[in-house]
């Protein structure tokens, strides 16, 4: 027995020795023509109007279209279904010029009336999916529905009038009032054209509302049959495991580079990068900073970096204590060491903000913005020229978990906020909470006097970062500055392009002059790629398309 | 027997119920809110409030509790509020990924825990032994996520024999008609998948059954050094009978029965180590499930998903105290 056992113990270790041994290198050489990525999870569904998160979004993109896009890399907006587009004069009717000769996936024509039925789609809406987690964008940008549900807005609140078909390749979207950021947005793979065709035969609005207020449909629209006009369509999905989709043959525009993308979901970061080292994966999503470390040390692997499209900032309540005087927020904008700040905590993946709006977002003001470079002599110098007396006392709120993008680390954001402030003339108490434990209520509610909080744009306009924020008087900021939200109305009223970003640069410039907040940091975020991956050109709302991508 | 079983059987009513309760309270007790989760910096007090009316978070704390035994005795556990899947469908899809890595976790500690407790107890204080003891040590106090990533940074990264994510390589072409991958590559002869399948498994085996190992190995090694002593065994050595037969016939027989009792309880161990182990290999089970779940503040995935393995653990622990008595006789009587 004693031999016996000796010899089973050898046995099986040889055994599992050969089983790792023999092992076939499939999944480390890749099969030509395909591209797999590694997702943070699987989408929830793919029905753009369904969802609000990244992650189903990304996919959404491959197989819709909209009206217009964003140009690659950036977020200028181009054609895409739509070739021109035209406000009238009274701004108030939008005339989309369309695409001719573009079939959806399942043949039928792309039209003014498939592009009216979405929209019809969007407005008539069923109450029980108006709530934000279901419909966040058409909420934000078009606000408000046909049917009003309870708590959602009705016509008279609402920013769409209609949709009129044009001929069959022209339509007219109708707004109740001037704006033009809504354009930006159709960008937006929820404003994406589905087949109403599909959207009719695969059931795509039947289904039931949980008590809990997720959407189970009861079609197979949004799981098995989505259907667009994009670069790929939708071959199979096996939650957990992976979702495949193939290039679109009958593509309008130039065919797709890769046949099949593969979409496997990893949630854990660490085991991203893992796969992405081994080679069973092409493309890592989000990765740390050390992760991003990790993958530019290996010769076979390279990082991307994301355009920064967030800020984060330190909160101004001009309701508390001496904050609405100017010359007290300046002092604090000179009190605050924001270059060590981004210099130390970001991984190399912050830029060191001079003005809310990051470089990408139209409006951008690249000249005449005031600068507040660290300088705890003038602070203590204002100080005084405001009549304080030194120190000031102020209460400074941070979070202590859940780090957000533009934060990954707060307590110690604050802790060097809070030195610099304090040999600037500020005498500061820290005021901890859990990010999700009512922090962010309480800012919201305008009981913090200075904060730590940011932001991430939804869309690629500059409204959606300062209309969203200092467009009327909110709790979170506390001032009444009619000046600054005449300023931002005129802008998202302009429909002349040119003059609206003109008009966004002087709100940009305004914003650090009045210092609502202090700005401090715009991050990047870090994707791997095996470095035999070419032609993925980032997008900075995380959209990007897979279609120009090669891998060889 | 039977009656043995009802009893048991009747037994889970209250365990359950209070367990309920326990899982009830717990997740309402994790720091923070779902509304703060999910809304981010858009949870203005007028949105936190909607949420709550939504999802029915603003109603006092026995109703919840009542809303959710009612909904949940008649079978329906709700809907995920992060993937909006109903959560009996997230079990469905999710459960055979978590017992297909189980059972290869507990065939790896098996087969390597036996022979190496039975090995050191055969060769009592020798260095085979202390050897044994050392690896057990290892094993038991090593964290299973620790042991996970180095096993992947070894055999996946460093030497590329076997995959480090996933049940199956993306490339290969599978059906699924039961979701235990291995399985259904032999059901479907599809014998490349099974294979691929398998490999997906080792690691991830490995890593989970290291502490079952440990355990396995200790108690068996305990067990046979007891058995050696016994009368039956020094009688047969007296009659004659070749060492090998008595060591087999008498000794490990006899051995493997407080072993069958450990089995049960490591199965707690497999699920709640599955959580890590499925978390780094990216298996799609419940383990991974219910990691996102508690990051999320998912309450319908938590309540139910936990009271669901409980209810395994519980059952498990059952068939396994049956067996038992099949085994031993002496069980069922007393």
């Amino acid at each position: 027995m004693r031999k016996g056992t000796k010899i089973g113990l050898v046995l099986m270790a040889l055994s599992l020795t050969a089983a790792t041994a023999a092992f076939p290198a499939s999944s480390r050489t890749q099969a030509k023509n395909t591209f797999i990525v590694g997702a943070e999870g699987d989408p929830i569904l793919l029905d753009g109007s369904h969802v609000a998160d990244g992650t189903s979004l990304r996919v959404i993109t491959q197989i819709f279209e909209g009206l217009v896009r964003n140009k690659p890399g950036a977020l200028a907006i181009k054609p895409a279904l739509a070739t021109r587009w035209k406000a009238s004069k009274n701004g108030l009717a939008w005339t989309f010029t369309l695409r001719q000769g573009v079939k959806f996936t399942d043949g039928t024509p792309f039209n003014s009336a498939a592009v009216c039925a979405n929209f019809t789609r969007w407005w008539y809406r069923r109450a029980d999916l108006q709530g934000d987690d279901i419909s966040y964008y058409w909420n934000t940008v078009f606000g408000g529905y046909a049917r009003p549900a309870p708590g959602s807005n009705g016509p008279d609140k609402a920013l769409y009038r209609g949709c009129k078909t044009a001929g069959p390749n022209a339509v007219r979207i109708l707004l109740t009032r001037r704006s033009s950021s809504f354009l930006g947005a159709l960008a937006l793979a929820n404003f994406a054209i589905a087949s109403p065709t599909a959207l009719k035969k695969y059931k795509a609005d039947e289904g039931t509302v949980g008590a809990d207020g997720g959407f189970r449909p009861t079609g197979t629209f949004a799981t098995q049959n989505p259907i667009g006009t994009g670069p790929y369509k939708l071959q199979s999905w096996r939650i957990g495991d992976k979702l495949v989709l193939v290039r679109n043959e009958g593509y309008w525009g130039p065919k797709a580079k890769t046949k099949t993308v593969i979409v496997r979901p990893i949630s854990d970061t660490n085991a991203r990068v893992q796969a992405l080292q081994t080679g069973e994966v092409d493309f890592a999503n989000n990765l740390t900073p050390q992760d991003a470390a990790v993958v530019k040390a290996n010769s076979s692997l390279k990082v991307q970096y994301r355009p920064a499209f967030n800020v984060g900032y330190v909160g101004i309540n001009q309701k508390l204590g001496p904050l609405s005087k100017p010359k007290v927020r300046q002092a604090i904008a000179y009190g605050l060491d924001r270059k060590s700040v981004v210099g130390a905590f970001y991984g190399g993946q912050g830029q060191l903000a001079d003005q809310f709006l990051p470089e990408l977002v139209e409006g951008f003001a690249k000249k005449g913005v005031p600068q507040y470079t660290y300088n705890p002599g003038k602070a203590k110098q204002l100080l005084q020229e405001a009549g304080e007396k030194l120190p000031v006392e102020l209460e400074f709120w941070y979070p202590t978990d859940r780090p957000r993008g533009y934060m990954p680390d707060p307590p110690r954001n604050f802790q060097a906020f809070a030195a610099s402030l304090e040999k600037s003339g500020f005498k500061i108490t820290p005021r901890p909470g859990q990010w999700r434990g009512g922090y962010v209520s309480g800012l919201q509610s305008g009981k913090a006097a200075l904060y730590l909080f940011g932001w991430t744009g939804d869309f690629g306009d500059p409204a959606n970062f300062l209309n969203v924020h200092f467009g009327v008087q909110t709790d979170l900021f506390g001032f009444n500055d009619p000046k600054l939200f005449n300023l931002l109305t005129r802008a998202d009223q302009e429909t002349d392009n040119a003059k609206r970003v003109k008009l966004y640069q002087q709100a940009s410039i305004y914003v650090m002059q009045t210092l609502p907040m202090v700005p401090y940091v715009h991050t990047t975020v870090a994707v791997g790629l095996r470095k035999n991956v070419k032609g993925y050109v980032m997008s900075p709302v995380e959209l990007e398309k897979f279609d120009s991508v090669v891998v060889g | 027997m039977l009656r043995f079983v009802v009893r048991r059987l009747v037994l889970l009513i209250p365990i359950l119920l209070g367990l309920s309760l326990l899982i009830f309270v717990w997740v309402r007790a994790l720091p923070g809110t779902p509304a703060d989760a999910l809304l981010g910096e858009r949870a203005t007090p007028q949105a936190v409030a909607e949420f709550r009316v939504r999802y029915g978070l603003d109603r006092p704390i026995y109703v919840q509790y009542w809303a959710y035994l009612k909904t949940t005795l008649s079978g329906e556990l709700g809907t995920s509020v992060a993937s909006h899947r109903p959560v009996t469908t997230e079990i469905r899809d999710r459960f055979p990924a978590t017992v297909e890595l189980a059972f290869a976790a507990m065939i790896f500690a098996l087969a390597f825990g036996l022979p190496l407790g039975f090995v050191a107890a055969k060769r009592y204080r020798s260095a085979v032994d202390h050897g044994s003891l050392f690896l057990s040590l290892i094993g038991i106090s090593i964290p299973v996520f620790f042991l996970a990533i180095m096993l992947k940074y070894l055999f996946g990264v460093r030497l590329a024999w076997l995959p480090t994510v996933g049940r199956q390589d993306v490339l290969v072409d599978a059906e699924h008609p039961t979701g235990f991958y291995v399985l259904d590559g032999i059901v479907t002869r599809n014998w490349n998948a099974a294979w691929d399948a398998t490999q997906h498994l080792i690691l991830p085996a490995i890593a989970l059954g290291s502490i079952p190992l440990a355990i396995i190995s200790r108690v068996t090694r305990a067990s046979v050094l007891d058995v050696q002593n016994e009368d039956y065994v020094r009688t047969a050595h007296a009659k004659g009978v070749p060492p090998q037969q008595v060591d087999r016939r008498h000794v490990f027989r006899n051995a493997l029965l407080p072993v069958t009792t450990i089995i049960g309880l490591s199965f707690g161990i497999l699920l709640s180590g599955a959580v890590l182990t499925e978390t780094v290999f990216a298996i799609p089970g419940l383990g991974s499930w219910l990691k996102e779940a508690i990051f999320n503040h998912d309450y319908p995935v938590l309540q139910s998903g936990i009271m669901f393995l409980a209810l395994v653990f519980v059952i498990v622990n059952l068939i396994v105290d049956v067996t038992y008595g099949f085994i031993d006789p002496r069980v069922r009587v007393s």
